[in-house]
Protein backbone atom coordinates (compact mmCIF):
# COMPACT_ATOMS: atom_id res chain seq x y z
CA UNK A 1 0.00 0.00 0.00
CA UNK A 2 2.33 2.51 0.81
CA UNK A 3 5.06 1.64 -2.02
CA UNK A 4 2.17 1.90 -4.40
CA UNK A 5 1.26 5.28 -2.68
CA UNK A 6 4.82 6.54 -3.39
CA UNK A 7 5.07 5.29 -6.75
CA UNK A 8 1.76 7.15 -7.39
CA UNK A 9 3.15 10.29 -6.14
CA UNK A 10 6.21 10.63 -7.78
CA UNK A 11 4.60 9.26 -10.95
CA UNK A 12 2.48 12.42 -10.73
CA UNK A 13 5.15 14.66 -9.72
CA UNK A 14 6.97 13.54 -12.57
CA UNK A 15 3.91 13.89 -15.12
CA UNK A 16 4.38 17.60 -14.33
CA UNK A 17 8.04 17.70 -14.93
CA UNK A 18 7.30 15.87 -18.48
CA UNK A 19 4.48 17.35 -19.98
CA UNK A 20 5.66 20.59 -20.50
CA UNK A 21 8.88 19.33 -21.68
CA UNK A 22 6.81 17.19 -24.00
CA UNK A 23 4.42 19.92 -25.09
CA UNK A 24 7.56 22.22 -26.04
CA UNK A 25 9.18 19.91 -27.77
CA UNK A 26 5.96 18.52 -29.64
CA UNK A 27 5.27 22.56 -30.44
CA UNK A 28 8.86 22.27 -31.77
CA UNK A 29 8.38 20.25 -34.36
CA UNK A 30 4.91 21.12 -35.49
CA UNK A 31 5.99 24.11 -37.76
CA UNK A 32 4.54 22.00 -40.72
CA UNK A 33 0.86 21.19 -40.86
CA UNK A 34 -0.01 17.43 -40.23
CA UNK A 35 3.32 16.08 -40.28
CA UNK A 36 6.64 16.48 -37.31
CA UNK A 37 9.10 17.88 -39.06
CA UNK A 38 12.96 20.04 -38.08
CA UNK A 39 11.65 22.78 -40.12
CA UNK A 40 11.30 25.74 -37.10
CA UNK A 41 14.79 23.83 -36.37
CA UNK A 42 15.96 25.02 -39.41
CA UNK A 43 14.48 28.11 -39.78
CA UNK A 44 15.90 29.31 -36.24
CA UNK A 45 19.45 27.95 -37.38
CA UNK A 46 19.43 29.77 -40.77
CA UNK A 47 18.48 32.84 -39.00
CA UNK A 48 21.81 35.18 -38.58
CA UNK A 49 20.08 36.93 -34.88
CA UNK A 50 20.13 33.63 -33.88
CA UNK A 51 23.97 32.94 -34.74
CA UNK A 52 25.28 36.23 -33.65
CA UNK A 53 23.15 36.01 -30.52
CA UNK A 54 23.96 32.40 -29.43
CA UNK A 55 27.82 33.51 -30.09
CA UNK A 56 27.46 36.46 -28.40
CA UNK A 57 26.18 35.06 -25.14
CA UNK A 58 28.64 32.00 -25.74
CA UNK A 59 31.45 34.05 -25.42
CA UNK A 60 30.18 36.41 -22.23
CA UNK A 61 29.46 32.67 -20.61
CA UNK A 62 33.37 31.79 -21.31
CA UNK A 63 34.65 34.97 -20.44
CA UNK A 64 32.60 35.14 -17.35
CA UNK A 65 34.26 32.18 -16.17
CA UNK A 66 37.05 32.64 -16.63
CA UNK A 67 36.70 36.49 -14.86
CA UNK A 68 35.06 34.42 -12.20
CA UNK A 69 37.13 31.47 -11.53
CA UNK A 70 40.71 34.13 -11.68
CA UNK A 71 39.05 36.04 -8.82
CA UNK A 72 37.41 33.26 -6.98
CA UNK A 73 40.11 30.00 -6.91
CA UNK A 74 42.76 32.57 -5.54
CA UNK A 75 40.45 33.95 -2.94
CA UNK A 76 38.92 30.77 -1.43
CA UNK A 77 42.39 29.42 -1.73
CA UNK A 78 43.89 32.27 0.00
CA UNK A 79 41.67 32.01 3.10
CA UNK A 80 41.87 28.51 3.83
CA UNK A 81 45.25 28.84 3.81
CA UNK A 82 45.95 32.35 5.91
CA UNK A 83 42.62 33.17 7.06
CA UNK A 84 40.47 30.50 7.66
CA UNK A 85 38.36 32.95 10.33
CA UNK A 86 37.32 35.05 7.61
CA UNK A 87 35.55 32.11 5.68
CA UNK A 88 32.15 32.17 6.79
CA UNK A 89 32.37 36.28 6.33
CA UNK A 90 33.47 35.77 2.70
CA UNK A 91 31.16 32.83 2.07
CA UNK A 92 28.07 34.85 3.14
CA UNK A 93 29.47 38.12 1.14
CA UNK A 94 29.74 35.16 -1.53
CA UNK A 95 25.93 34.12 -0.91
CA UNK A 96 24.36 37.43 -1.14
CA UNK A 97 23.80 37.27 -4.71
CA UNK A 98 20.92 34.36 -4.23
CA UNK A 99 19.54 37.10 -1.84
CA UNK A 100 19.42 40.55 -3.65
CA UNK A 101 17.48 40.32 -6.81
CA UNK A 102 19.47 40.68 -10.41
CA UNK A 103 17.22 43.08 -11.42
CA UNK A 104 18.02 45.51 -8.49
CA UNK A 105 21.94 44.56 -8.87
CA UNK A 106 21.65 45.53 -12.79
CA UNK A 107 19.54 48.90 -11.90
CA UNK A 108 22.43 49.62 -9.67
CA UNK A 109 24.96 49.33 -12.43
CA UNK A 110 22.75 51.33 -14.80
CA UNK A 111 22.85 54.75 -12.16
CA UNK A 112 26.35 53.92 -10.76
CA UNK A 113 28.60 53.55 -13.99
CA UNK A 114 26.40 55.38 -16.70
CA UNK A 115 28.21 58.13 -18.83
CA UNK A 116 27.92 60.85 -16.30
CA UNK A 117 29.54 59.00 -13.43
CA UNK A 118 33.34 58.76 -11.97
CA UNK A 119 33.14 54.82 -14.39
CA UNK A 120 31.24 55.27 -17.54
CA UNK A 121 31.21 51.68 -18.88
CA UNK A 122 27.52 52.08 -19.65
CA UNK A 123 29.07 54.67 -22.40
CA UNK A 124 30.79 52.31 -24.83
CA UNK A 125 30.23 48.73 -26.31
CA UNK A 126 32.93 47.22 -24.94
CA UNK A 127 32.40 48.80 -21.32
CA UNK A 128 28.82 47.87 -21.11
CA UNK A 129 30.14 44.05 -22.50
CA UNK A 130 32.94 43.97 -19.56
CA UNK A 131 29.58 45.01 -17.18
CA UNK A 132 28.04 42.38 -18.52
CA UNK A 133 30.41 39.80 -17.62
CA UNK A 134 31.04 41.23 -14.23
CA UNK A 135 27.25 41.02 -13.76
CA UNK A 136 27.54 37.44 -14.26
CA UNK A 137 30.45 36.77 -12.05
CA UNK A 138 28.24 38.42 -9.47
CA UNK A 139 25.41 36.02 -9.85
CA UNK A 140 27.51 32.94 -10.40
CA UNK A 141 29.97 33.65 -7.67
CA UNK A 142 27.33 31.62 -5.27
CA UNK A 143 28.13 28.68 -7.23
CA UNK A 144 31.66 29.24 -8.68
CA UNK A 145 32.42 30.11 -4.35
CA UNK A 146 30.96 26.58 -3.26
CA UNK A 147 32.81 25.02 -5.59
CA UNK A 148 35.92 25.26 -5.08
CA UNK A 149 35.63 25.89 -1.32
CA UNK A 150 34.39 22.45 -1.51
CA UNK A 151 37.06 21.39 -3.47
CA UNK A 152 39.51 22.93 -1.44
CA UNK A 153 38.29 21.17 1.67
CA UNK A 154 38.95 17.77 0.29
CA UNK A 155 42.98 18.62 -0.26
CA UNK A 156 45.40 19.37 1.95
CA UNK A 157 46.40 23.11 1.29
CA UNK A 158 48.90 24.37 3.25
CA UNK A 159 50.85 21.10 3.06
CA UNK A 160 50.74 21.26 -0.52
CA UNK A 161 51.63 24.80 -0.29
CA UNK A 162 54.81 24.74 2.04
CA UNK A 163 55.97 21.66 -0.67
CA UNK A 164 55.86 23.57 -3.47
CA UNK A 165 57.36 26.25 -1.62
CA UNK A 166 60.22 24.56 -0.54
CA UNK A 167 60.59 23.51 -3.83
CA UNK A 168 61.08 27.30 -4.86
CA UNK A 169 57.41 27.94 -6.11
CA UNK A 170 55.92 31.36 -6.11
CA UNK A 171 52.32 32.32 -5.43
CA UNK A 172 51.26 31.94 -9.53
CA UNK A 173 53.27 28.82 -9.72
CA UNK A 174 51.42 27.34 -6.73
CA UNK A 175 48.11 28.34 -7.69
CA UNK A 176 48.69 27.51 -11.58
CA UNK A 177 50.26 24.07 -11.16
CA UNK A 178 49.36 22.90 -7.65
CA UNK A 179 45.96 23.68 -6.22
CA UNK A 180 43.92 24.34 -9.73
CA UNK A 181 44.72 20.72 -11.11
CA UNK A 182 43.83 19.49 -7.55
CA UNK A 183 40.25 21.31 -7.88
CA UNK A 184 39.91 21.04 -11.29
CA UNK A 185 37.04 18.93 -11.42
CA UNK A 186 35.40 21.21 -8.76
CA UNK A 187 36.16 24.21 -11.29
CA UNK A 188 34.89 22.70 -13.99
CA UNK A 189 31.13 21.67 -12.31
CA UNK A 190 31.26 25.94 -11.03
CA UNK A 191 32.58 26.61 -14.82
CA UNK A 192 29.23 24.15 -16.36
CA UNK A 193 26.70 26.05 -13.84
CA UNK A 194 28.18 28.83 -14.39
CA UNK A 195 27.70 27.91 -18.01
CA UNK A 196 24.15 27.36 -17.91
CA UNK A 197 23.06 30.48 -16.03
CA UNK A 198 24.63 32.92 -18.36
CA UNK A 199 23.36 31.21 -21.46
CA UNK A 200 19.59 31.50 -20.18
CA UNK A 201 19.97 34.63 -18.69
CA UNK A 202 17.67 37.64 -19.56
CA UNK A 203 17.53 40.28 -16.73
CA UNK A 204 20.88 41.86 -17.16
CA UNK A 205 21.30 41.72 -20.62
CA UNK A 206 18.06 43.20 -21.50
CA UNK A 207 18.01 45.82 -19.29
CA UNK A 208 21.71 46.24 -20.28
CA UNK A 209 20.54 46.60 -23.75
CA UNK A 210 22.99 43.75 -24.93
CA UNK A 211 22.40 41.44 -27.87
CA UNK A 212 22.53 38.46 -25.80
CA UNK A 213 20.82 34.79 -26.55
CA UNK A 214 17.66 35.45 -23.70
CA UNK A 215 17.06 38.70 -24.61
CA UNK A 216 16.72 37.15 -28.36
CA UNK A 217 14.57 34.38 -26.95
CA UNK A 218 12.01 36.93 -25.18
CA UNK A 219 11.71 38.69 -28.78
CA UNK A 220 11.08 35.92 -30.62
CA UNK A 221 8.63 34.96 -28.18
CA UNK A 222 6.76 38.08 -28.66
CA UNK A 223 6.73 37.89 -32.43
CA UNK A 224 6.59 33.91 -33.98
CA UNK A 225 4.58 31.03 -33.39
CA UNK A 226 6.81 27.82 -33.75
CA UNK A 227 10.27 29.26 -33.54
CA UNK A 228 10.36 30.09 -30.02
CA UNK A 229 9.90 26.66 -28.86
CA UNK A 230 12.89 25.51 -30.96
CA UNK A 231 15.22 27.41 -29.02
CA UNK A 232 13.67 26.77 -26.01
CA UNK A 233 14.65 23.15 -26.54
CA UNK A 234 17.74 23.75 -27.52
CA UNK A 235 18.31 26.02 -24.27
CA UNK A 236 16.67 22.91 -22.29
CA UNK A 237 19.62 20.72 -24.34
CA UNK A 238 22.38 23.40 -23.04
CA UNK A 239 21.20 22.87 -19.62
CA UNK A 240 20.87 19.36 -19.37
CA UNK A 241 24.40 18.89 -20.97
CA UNK A 242 26.39 21.25 -18.78
CA UNK A 243 24.71 19.44 -15.71
CA UNK A 244 25.31 15.87 -17.80
CA UNK A 245 28.92 17.21 -17.89
CA UNK A 246 29.31 18.00 -14.46
CA UNK A 247 28.42 14.32 -13.27
CA UNK A 248 30.43 12.88 -15.98
CA UNK A 249 33.41 14.96 -14.81
CA UNK A 250 32.58 14.09 -11.12
CA UNK A 251 32.46 10.31 -12.03
CA UNK A 252 35.64 10.50 -13.66
CA UNK A 253 37.66 12.20 -11.05
CA UNK A 254 36.60 9.05 -9.11
CA UNK A 255 37.95 6.84 -11.28
CA UNK A 256 40.59 8.99 -11.75
CA UNK A 257 41.60 8.34 -8.13
CA UNK A 258 40.64 4.84 -7.64
CA UNK A 259 42.90 4.32 -10.27
CA UNK A 260 46.33 6.06 -8.85
CA UNK B 1 35.03 43.76 5.42
CA UNK B 2 36.05 46.56 2.80
CA UNK B 3 38.16 48.55 4.81
CA UNK B 4 41.77 48.88 3.99
CA UNK B 5 43.98 48.21 7.04
CA UNK B 6 45.79 51.12 8.91
CA UNK B 7 49.09 52.06 7.13
CA UNK B 8 50.52 52.28 10.88
CA UNK B 9 50.81 48.19 11.84
CA UNK B 10 53.34 46.83 9.70
CA UNK B 11 52.60 42.79 9.81
CA UNK B 12 49.07 42.64 8.30
CA UNK B 13 49.13 44.35 5.62
CA UNK B 14 50.26 41.86 3.50
CA UNK B 15 48.04 38.62 4.52
CA UNK B 16 45.24 41.41 3.39
CA UNK B 17 46.63 42.16 0.06
CA UNK B 18 45.36 38.39 -1.17
CA UNK B 19 42.39 39.26 -0.80
CA UNK B 20 42.06 43.03 -2.20
CA UNK B 21 40.94 41.43 -6.00
CA UNK B 22 38.13 39.71 -4.46
CA UNK B 23 37.43 42.73 -1.95
CA UNK B 24 37.36 45.16 -4.62
CA UNK B 25 35.06 43.40 -7.21
CA UNK B 26 32.60 42.47 -4.70
CA UNK B 27 32.58 46.23 -3.57
CA UNK B 28 32.41 47.34 -7.15
CA UNK B 29 29.83 44.93 -8.92
CA UNK B 30 27.46 43.92 -5.59
CA UNK B 31 28.16 46.22 -2.48
CA UNK B 32 28.19 49.54 -4.49
CA UNK B 33 25.60 48.97 -6.85
CA UNK B 34 23.14 47.57 -4.05
CA UNK B 35 23.93 50.72 -1.77
CA UNK B 36 23.29 53.08 -4.40
CA UNK B 37 19.71 51.93 -4.79
CA UNK B 38 19.36 51.52 -0.99
CA UNK B 39 20.70 54.90 -0.38
CA UNK B 40 18.49 56.13 -3.17
CA UNK B 41 15.35 55.13 -1.84
CA UNK B 42 15.93 57.74 0.94
CA UNK B 43 17.04 60.60 -1.46
CA UNK B 44 14.75 63.66 -3.13
CA UNK B 45 17.02 64.25 -6.92
CA UNK B 46 18.76 66.80 -5.13
CA UNK B 47 21.02 63.97 -2.94
CA UNK B 48 18.82 65.53 0.60
CA UNK B 49 17.55 63.07 2.48
CA UNK B 50 13.47 62.06 2.51
CA UNK B 51 11.20 58.91 3.42
CA UNK B 52 8.81 60.32 0.33
CA UNK B 53 9.95 57.61 -2.25
CA UNK B 54 8.86 55.35 0.33
CA UNK B 55 5.76 56.74 1.61
CA UNK B 56 5.57 57.18 -2.64
CA UNK B 57 4.93 53.27 -2.54
CA UNK B 58 1.60 53.35 -0.70
CA UNK B 59 -0.17 54.24 -3.59
CA UNK B 60 -2.76 51.71 -4.96
CA UNK B 61 -1.49 49.90 -8.33
CA UNK B 62 2.08 49.48 -6.54
CA UNK B 63 0.63 48.05 -3.13
CA UNK B 64 -1.34 46.11 -5.69
CA UNK B 65 1.61 44.80 -7.36
CA UNK B 66 3.42 43.79 -4.28
CA UNK B 67 0.21 42.10 -3.25
CA UNK B 68 0.29 40.21 -6.14
CA UNK B 69 3.54 39.53 -5.94
CA UNK B 70 3.65 38.65 -2.61
CA UNK B 71 0.53 36.18 -2.68
CA UNK B 72 2.26 34.27 -5.75
CA UNK B 73 4.92 33.95 -4.07
CA UNK B 74 3.39 32.59 -1.10
CA UNK B 75 1.32 29.78 -2.93
CA UNK B 76 4.41 29.07 -5.18
CA UNK B 77 6.48 28.34 -2.24
CA UNK B 78 3.86 26.30 -0.26
CA UNK B 79 2.68 24.19 -2.84
CA UNK B 80 6.09 23.23 -4.03
CA UNK B 81 7.04 23.04 -0.40
CA UNK B 82 4.14 20.61 -0.39
CA UNK B 83 4.94 18.29 -3.27
CA UNK B 84 8.46 18.41 -2.85
CA UNK B 85 8.36 17.10 0.03
CA UNK B 86 5.87 14.62 -1.05
CA UNK B 87 7.82 13.37 -3.50
CA UNK B 88 11.04 13.68 -1.66
CA UNK B 89 9.44 11.71 0.77
CA UNK B 90 8.19 9.17 -1.83
CA UNK B 91 11.87 8.58 -2.71
CA UNK B 92 13.53 8.45 0.30
CA UNK B 93 11.36 6.48 2.89
CA UNK B 94 8.41 5.16 0.50
CA UNK B 95 10.43 1.83 -0.03
CA UNK B 96 11.14 2.62 -3.86
CA UNK B 97 14.21 0.92 -5.63
CA UNK B 98 16.96 3.21 -4.66
CA UNK B 99 18.37 3.45 -8.60
CA UNK B 100 15.59 6.35 -9.14
CA UNK B 101 16.70 8.79 -6.74
CA UNK B 102 20.67 9.60 -8.48
CA UNK B 103 18.52 10.16 -11.92
CA UNK B 104 15.94 12.09 -10.29
CA UNK B 105 18.47 14.30 -8.11
CA UNK B 106 19.80 15.01 -11.23
CA UNK B 107 16.90 16.19 -13.04
CA UNK B 108 16.39 18.45 -9.95
CA UNK B 109 19.25 19.63 -10.70
CA UNK B 110 18.49 20.07 -13.93
CA UNK B 111 14.82 21.90 -13.72
CA UNK B 112 15.77 23.92 -10.83
CA UNK B 113 18.10 26.05 -13.32
CA UNK B 114 16.06 25.41 -16.31
CA UNK B 115 13.91 28.89 -15.33
CA UNK B 116 13.37 32.02 -17.04
CA UNK B 117 12.13 32.33 -20.92
CA UNK B 118 12.28 28.83 -22.00
CA UNK B 119 10.08 28.17 -19.09
CA UNK B 120 8.05 30.73 -20.01
CA UNK B 121 7.55 28.61 -23.62
CA UNK B 122 7.57 25.65 -22.12
CA UNK B 123 4.24 26.07 -20.41
CA UNK B 124 2.72 28.16 -23.08
CA UNK B 125 3.00 25.22 -24.99
CA UNK B 126 1.66 22.90 -22.73
CA UNK B 127 -1.00 24.95 -21.08
CA UNK B 128 -1.56 27.64 -23.00
CA UNK B 129 -4.82 28.71 -25.43
CA UNK B 130 -3.29 25.72 -27.41
CA UNK B 131 -0.69 23.91 -25.46
CA UNK B 132 -0.56 19.91 -25.48
CA UNK B 133 -2.97 19.54 -22.25
CA UNK B 134 -5.18 22.42 -23.22
CA UNK B 135 -6.24 20.35 -26.73
CA UNK B 136 -6.01 16.99 -25.00
CA UNK B 137 -8.47 17.66 -22.62
CA UNK B 138 -10.44 19.63 -24.85
CA UNK B 139 -10.83 17.08 -27.70
CA UNK B 140 -10.22 14.02 -25.15
CA UNK B 141 -12.41 15.06 -21.70
CA UNK B 142 -14.13 17.45 -23.37
CA UNK B 143 -13.02 19.56 -20.74
CA UNK B 144 -12.29 23.42 -21.77
CA UNK B 145 -10.08 25.08 -19.03
CA UNK B 146 -11.56 28.50 -20.82
CA UNK B 147 -14.43 27.78 -18.80
CA UNK B 148 -13.28 27.08 -16.26
CA UNK B 149 -11.59 30.34 -16.12
CA UNK B 150 -8.12 28.78 -16.52
CA UNK B 151 -5.77 31.33 -18.52
CA UNK B 152 -1.89 30.51 -18.44
CA UNK B 153 -1.29 34.31 -18.15
CA UNK B 154 -2.56 34.61 -14.85
CA UNK B 155 -2.25 34.08 -11.04
CA UNK B 156 -2.21 30.40 -11.26
CA UNK B 157 -0.75 30.43 -14.42
CA UNK B 158 2.07 31.85 -13.50
CA UNK B 159 2.27 29.85 -9.96
CA UNK B 160 2.23 26.32 -11.82
CA UNK B 161 4.76 27.75 -14.31
CA UNK B 162 6.78 28.76 -11.13
CA UNK B 163 6.70 25.14 -9.42
CA UNK B 164 8.74 23.79 -12.14
CA UNK B 165 12.09 25.22 -9.88
CA UNK B 166 10.48 25.62 -6.59
CA UNK B 167 9.63 22.04 -6.71
CA UNK B 168 13.27 20.44 -7.69
CA UNK B 169 14.50 23.16 -5.36
CA UNK B 170 12.73 21.95 -2.79
CA UNK B 171 13.69 18.34 -3.04
CA UNK B 172 17.64 18.95 -2.84
CA UNK B 173 16.80 21.00 0.09
CA UNK B 174 15.01 18.19 1.92
CA UNK B 175 16.12 14.91 0.89
CA UNK B 176 19.11 15.41 3.34
CA UNK B 177 17.16 16.45 6.42
CA UNK B 178 14.77 13.22 5.44
CA UNK B 179 17.79 10.81 4.80
CA UNK B 180 18.85 12.79 8.74
CA UNK B 181 15.58 10.99 10.88
CA UNK B 182 16.91 8.20 12.36
CA UNK B 183 15.71 4.85 12.27
CA UNK B 184 15.60 4.51 16.15
CA UNK B 185 13.77 7.41 16.48
CA UNK B 186 10.67 5.55 14.54
CA UNK B 187 11.30 2.56 16.42
CA UNK B 188 11.56 4.30 19.79
CA UNK B 189 7.70 5.64 18.74
CA UNK B 190 6.35 2.36 18.32
CA UNK B 191 7.81 0.84 21.32
CA UNK B 192 5.94 3.03 22.87
CA UNK B 193 2.99 2.56 20.63
CA UNK B 194 2.74 5.46 18.48
CA UNK B 195 1.19 4.61 15.60
CA UNK B 196 2.54 6.13 11.98
CA UNK B 197 0.32 8.94 11.89
CA UNK B 198 1.76 9.85 15.40
CA UNK B 199 5.07 9.64 14.80
CA UNK B 200 4.71 11.90 11.92
CA UNK B 201 2.58 14.16 13.58
CA UNK B 202 4.54 14.23 17.17
CA UNK B 203 7.87 13.05 15.74
CA UNK B 204 9.30 13.62 11.84
CA UNK B 205 7.21 16.57 11.49
CA UNK B 206 8.27 18.64 14.57
CA UNK B 207 12.07 17.83 14.04
CA UNK B 208 11.93 18.76 9.97
CA UNK B 209 9.41 21.85 10.77
CA UNK B 210 12.57 23.94 10.58
CA UNK B 211 13.73 22.40 7.51
CA UNK B 212 10.30 22.89 5.87
CA UNK B 213 9.50 26.34 7.09
CA UNK B 214 13.11 27.36 6.20
CA UNK B 215 12.93 26.70 2.50
CA UNK B 216 9.72 27.74 1.62
CA UNK B 217 11.34 30.98 2.82
CA UNK B 218 13.99 30.47 0.27
CA UNK B 219 11.38 29.59 -2.22
CA UNK B 220 9.54 32.85 -1.42
CA UNK B 221 12.20 35.41 -2.09
CA UNK B 222 13.27 33.06 -5.39
CA UNK B 223 9.47 33.65 -6.80
CA UNK B 224 9.73 36.99 -5.48
CA UNK B 225 13.09 37.51 -7.46
CA UNK B 226 11.63 36.07 -10.82
CA UNK B 227 12.03 38.21 -13.66
CA UNK B 228 12.63 36.91 -16.47
CA UNK B 229 9.69 33.93 -16.81
CA UNK B 230 7.39 36.38 -15.99
CA UNK B 231 8.21 38.40 -18.67
CA UNK B 232 8.15 35.48 -20.82
CA UNK B 233 4.66 34.09 -20.07
CA UNK B 234 2.41 37.47 -19.23
CA UNK B 235 4.70 40.79 -21.18
CA UNK B 236 3.14 43.22 -19.30
CA UNK B 237 -0.70 41.57 -18.73
CA UNK B 238 0.48 40.73 -14.94
CA UNK B 239 1.39 43.53 -12.71
CA UNK B 240 3.84 42.51 -10.55
CA UNK B 241 6.76 43.84 -8.80
CA UNK B 242 9.62 42.70 -11.13
CA UNK B 243 7.63 43.24 -14.19
CA UNK B 244 6.82 47.14 -13.05
CA UNK B 245 9.92 47.55 -11.88
CA UNK B 246 11.65 46.04 -15.22
CA UNK B 247 9.50 48.74 -17.20
CA UNK B 248 10.14 51.46 -14.97
CA UNK B 249 14.29 50.86 -15.26
CA UNK B 250 13.45 50.87 -19.25
CA UNK B 251 11.43 53.49 -19.52
CA UNK B 252 10.51 55.34 -15.64
CA UNK B 253 6.79 54.29 -16.33
CA UNK B 254 6.27 56.02 -12.79
CA UNK B 255 7.42 59.15 -13.87
CA UNK B 256 9.66 59.24 -10.71
CA UNK B 257 13.19 57.51 -10.94
CA UNK B 258 13.20 57.60 -6.70
CA UNK B 259 10.40 55.50 -6.75
CA UNK B 260 11.98 52.98 -8.82
CA UNK B 261 14.90 52.78 -6.23
CA UNK B 262 12.15 52.97 -3.58
CA UNK B 263 10.30 50.05 -5.17
CA UNK B 264 13.98 48.21 -5.29
CA UNK B 265 14.45 49.12 -2.13
CA UNK B 266 11.08 47.01 -1.29
CA UNK B 267 12.15 44.05 -2.77
CA UNK B 268 15.85 43.61 -1.33
CA UNK B 269 13.80 44.02 1.62
CA UNK B 270 11.64 41.40 0.96
CA UNK B 271 13.94 38.86 -0.11
CA UNK B 272 16.41 39.86 2.85
CA UNK B 273 13.72 39.18 5.34
CA UNK B 274 12.57 35.75 3.82
CA UNK B 275 16.41 34.90 3.39
CA UNK B 276 16.96 35.90 6.78
CA UNK B 277 14.08 33.08 8.29
CA UNK B 278 15.95 30.48 6.17
CA UNK B 279 19.57 30.79 7.69
CA UNK B 280 18.12 31.01 11.05
CA UNK B 281 15.12 28.32 10.50
CA UNK B 282 18.37 26.16 8.64
CA UNK B 283 20.67 26.73 12.15
CA UNK B 284 17.93 25.52 14.03
CA UNK B 285 17.28 22.45 12.00
CA UNK B 286 20.87 21.71 11.78
CA UNK B 287 20.98 21.02 15.75
CA UNK B 288 18.57 18.14 15.12
CA UNK B 289 19.78 16.42 11.83
CA UNK B 290 23.41 16.39 12.49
Amino acid sequence: MKRAAAWAILLLGMAYFILPLLGMVEFSLSMKRGVYSLEAYRVVLADPRFRETFTFSVVMALLTIVVGMAIVVPTAFWVRLKMPGLRPYVEFVTLLPLVIPAIVIVFGYIRLYNTSSALPLTGTIFGTNLLLVFGYVTLSLPYMYRAVDTGLRTIDVATLTEAAQSLGAGWATILARVILPNVLVSVLSGAFVTFAIVMGEFTMAALLNRPAFGPYLQLMGANRAYEPFALATIAFVITWACMGLIQLVTRFSKHDKAAR
Amino acid sequence: MSDTPPPVRRRLPLTWLGLLPFVLFVALFLIAPTMKIVLGAFQRADGSFTFENIAGLFTDSILSSYWISIKISVASAALGCLVGFLMAAAMVLGGLPRAIRSPLLTFSGVASNFAGVPLAFAFLATLGPLGLVTLALKTHLGINLRVYGFNILSFWGLTITYLFFQIPLMILIITPALDGLKREWREAAQCLGASGAQYWRMVALPILFPSILGTFALLFANAFGAVATAIALTGSSLNIVPIMLFAQIRGDVLGNPHLGYAMAFGMILITGVANVLYIVLRMRSERWLK
